[in-house]
């Protein structure tokens, strides 16, 4: 009695989200959708043109698609990481940034595979690597891991999703379009509550953290050695997978602290997250910000220090035309999370978010800086007079459909927390219930 | 009793070979059988008789359809995937004799059907260090033994023969261009947009001559399997004024740049023959003889047109030429 009392409140509380849309948020949504048009006359351009409208040419035959490729996939791994791990610890905060986590992490791992998908120039033999597969191919391995995972983390999402859609679908005051109540019966596939259900549904989701954890080490350690696997100077590096990996969770966090930041102050949720969500989560970025830097030394010293001519090569490479960039992205995702978190007065919302984004923008340089210099300094030098072989720069149509992949992501979001609550509510009940056991329990022992 | 059992089990052992072997002929006799079967089945006679004269001097009467005119054959992308039976191409590249004279990229690009700007055959100034002068050297494919670019094609379109050449097959390459960054020699070009000649399909599509090409596919140095099989040499080799370039088969060692024919094992011992980025593993096809008591001074090869000229604009021997006012 008291529970559908409770459940009833939370959907009150909850429900202006998904009824209604202010003008702010359908000037976002119109403004999203906008870039992505432009991203799309880009693609038709690409597609209709060829390659030739991009910045890529015979050396660096990879650009920013593939930094975003690996931006992106890192941040869903990271995510996929984080939230299982979070399954894991018992404390009643996880339960409002969880679902952040998880949406970032479906997102991310949908988008991603998009920008390897714009590297490949025909798309309509895309069906070649299922019907001539070689499976010595670490691009089929890459295929492989990244399907696997996509459908793994679509699972656990979906998981994670049901019984809010049980307690959305059992409110009758809800005031949504039939469409969406129809969605919610649907998806809710019968959960009722019950103690069996419940329990089943926590012995699932449990396995599932498990597989999505494992699932997230192996497809972005296969990523990594896309590029380790080769000969190149600046990729065939034995620390490339664990590197890959922690600066893939650095950059998942930073997206995550960022996410919580915008939606605490445009969904007005200061009650649920609050600012001890944003001191773990800058601790965590200070502990990954100094494994990062501490990976990022390890990998360019060597080079530096036994000085083989095609690593000195490409230091020069990096200390020559992409000087500032590599100083940039260097000292801000190590040395800026270490000046403002580590002081305690300095570790404020604002200054913790201003920090994430810093880092955002750094790791991003960073992939850019793994890619591009590398390509651009080969073993026989180039020796060409057409500007575009010899150094690679992004057309508009390259960034156009990087920022669409950005839009994407914030528009799918968006829509997303208008059909289910960004703060799970079953799971609000359910820290409620347990600490009343706690209580109950206190309480006896005490009498007793 | 014990050795009893011994002799018992290896008996078996080879009764089970025997067997295997014997149901490996069958599987291989009927495949054949079926193969054979089902391209009697392909070729309807057409009806028009042509006569012929046999090795051994009979005249015999066989339909024009059954006729391969060879060596003019068209090679399918399937053919093209066997190699030329018995054969190991080698190439050796003479740097002595090299003076830039760039004849061999342009039969190159005749033969091959290139633009302006695209090479498989490049030829880069190298100098390997600030002490030593600078070399002319012409690079192609490597057609390594343990080709990086064939191990990570995700759908087999880049493939090794048994003749040693590494082949694209443009009709299978979807254009990821992960070959061509493992290829450690920058053997590898891409097609980034459509051409006009692309739709020139006078002449069938063959990954031994890599024409037509197609847009959005990897392209490079094939040995000109074409030329192999009617047996002359590849145009790079045929169109070189200093018998550069030696071209040849390991099997028979014996190489040939069109002058003169020598060993293959020989030159390379006399000449210290060797492979470039050795270290790498790739186990390259391509030698390169090295550049003492050059034939010709190197400046003869800046006598070319000023866009080359510039390519090599970052070598410190072109620099200290044209500080010189030389160049």
């Amino acid at each position: 009695m008291n529970l559908t009392r409770r459940k009833s409140e939370l959907v009150k509380e909850f429900s202006p989200m998904l009824e209604k849309t202010s003008t702010l948020s359908k000037i976002w949504i119109w403004s999203l959708v906008a870039i992505i048009l432009v991203g799309a006359y880009a693609l038709f351009l690409q597609i209709y043109e060829g390659q030739s409208v991009t910045g890529m040419r015979d050396n660096v035959v990879w650009g920013i698609y593939t930094v975003n490729f690996i931006f992106f996939l890192g941040m869903g791994y990271a995510g996929a990481f984080i939230s299982s791990v979070l399954h894991f610890i018992k404390t009643p905060w996880k339960n409002s940034v969880s679902r952040i986590v998880e949406i970032t992490t479906v997102l991310s791992i949908v988008i991603g595979p998009v920008f390897i998908l714009l590297c490949i120039y025909r798309l309509d033999r895309l069906h070649y690597l299922f019907m001539y597969p070689r499976i010595q191919s670490p691009i089929t391995w890459d295929v492989i891991a990244v399907i696997t995972d996509l459908i793994g983390c679509i699972l656990y999402l979906y998981l994670t999703f049901i019984p809010d859609l049980a307690i959305l679908r059992d409110s009758d005051n809800l005031k949504v379009p039939k469409w969406k109540k129809k969605m919610y019966r649907y998806l809710a596939i019968g959960y009722q509550n019950t103690d069996e259900q419940k329990e089943k549904l926590h012995k699932i989701t449990k396995t599932m953290s498990v597989i999505v954890i494992a699932l997230a080490i192996v497809a972005y350690t296969i990523l990594a050695w896309v590029f380790s696997l080769t000969l190149q100077p600046g990729w065939n590096s034995t620390i490339f997978a664990p590197y890959f990996i922690v600066s893939g969770l650095y950059t998942g966090v930073a997206v995550i602290i960022l996410v919580m930041y915008l939606i605490r102050k445009h969904l007005k949720l200061e009650k649920h997250i609050r600012k001890v969500h944003f001191i773990f989560a800058g601790v965590i970025l200070l502990i990954l910000s100094l494994l990062f830097g501490y990976f990022t030394f390890s990998e360019y010293f060597p080079k530096w220090f036994s000085h083989k001519a095609s690593d000195t090569n490409l230091l020069n490479t990096l200390f020559s035309n992409y000087f500032w960039m590599f100083i940039i992205a260097n000292y801000g995702a190590v040395l800026l999370p270490l000046i403002i978190i580590s002081f305690k007065k300095l570790r404020t919302i604002k200054l913790i978010t201003l920090t994430a984004v810093i880092a955002i923008f750094c790791l991003w340089l960073n992939r850019y800086l793994i890619i591009i210099p590398t390509l651009e300094t080969p073993y026989l030098p180039i020796q060409d007079t057409r500007p575009e072989y010899v150094h690679y720069t992004a057309t508009w149509v390259e960034w156009a459909l990087t920022f669409t992949g950005v839009a994407a992501f914030c528009l799918l979001f968006t829509l997303l927390i208008k059909f289910v609550p960004v703060i799970p509510m079953s799971g609000i009940i359910d820290n409620e219930t347990d600490q009343n056991k706690k209580k109950r329990r206190f309480k006896k022992t005490i009498t007793e | 009793m014990e050795k009893n059992k011994n002799e018992k089990s290896s008996t078996n052992r080879r009764n089970f070979l025997k067997l295997g072997l014997m149901s490996s002929v069958t599987a291989v006799a009927g495949a054949s059988l079926i193969s054979n079967l089902a391209s009697e089945e392909e070729l309807k006679a057409s009806g028009e008789k042509v006569r012929l004269l046999t090795p051994d001097g009979k005249v015999v009467e066989v339909d024009a359809t059954n006729i391969n005119n060879y060596p003019e054959a068209h090679i399918t992308p399937a053919e093209a995937r066997k190699g030329i039976p018995n054969r190991k191409f080698v190439m050796v590249i003479d740097l002595a004799k090299c003076k830039n004279a760039r004849k061999c990229v342009e039969g190159c690009q005749k033969g091959h059907k290139l633009d302006h700007g695209e090479e498989f055959m490049k030829v880069q100034l190298i100098q390997d260090n600030p002490e030593a002068e600078p070399y002319w050297f012409p690079k192609n494919c490597m057609h390594c033994d343990e080709p990086p670019c064939v191990t990570v094609c995700p759908t087999g379109a880049t493939f090794k023969r048994d003749d040693n050449i590494v082949l694209v097959d443009t009709d299978r390459c979807i254009g990821c261009k992960f070959c061509i960054t493992s290829c450690p020699y920058s053997a590898r070009q891409f097609n980034w947009e459509h051409k006009a000649k692309y739709d020139d399909k006078s002449q069938p599509y063959s990954p031994e001559t890599s024409v037509p090409g197609a847009e959005g596919t990897v392209i490079k140095c094939d040995f000109c399997p074409d030329m192999l099989r009617q047996g002359k040499l590849p145009h790079c080799a045929q169109s070189c004024p200093m018998g550069v370039i030696y071209f040849g088969d390991k099997n028979e060692d014996i190489v040939t740049n069109g002058e003169e024919t020598v060993r293959f094992s020989q030159l390379i011992k006399d000449r210290a023959g060797y492979r470039h980025l050795e270290h790498l593993g790739t186990k390259p096809n391509v030698y390169y003889l090295p550049p003492v008591n050059k034939q010709f001074p190197l400046e003869r090869g800046f006598d070319i047109d000023e866009e080359i000229i510039e390519r090599y604009k970052d070598v410190p021997y072109v620099q200290e030429l044209k500080k010189q006012g030389k160049l």
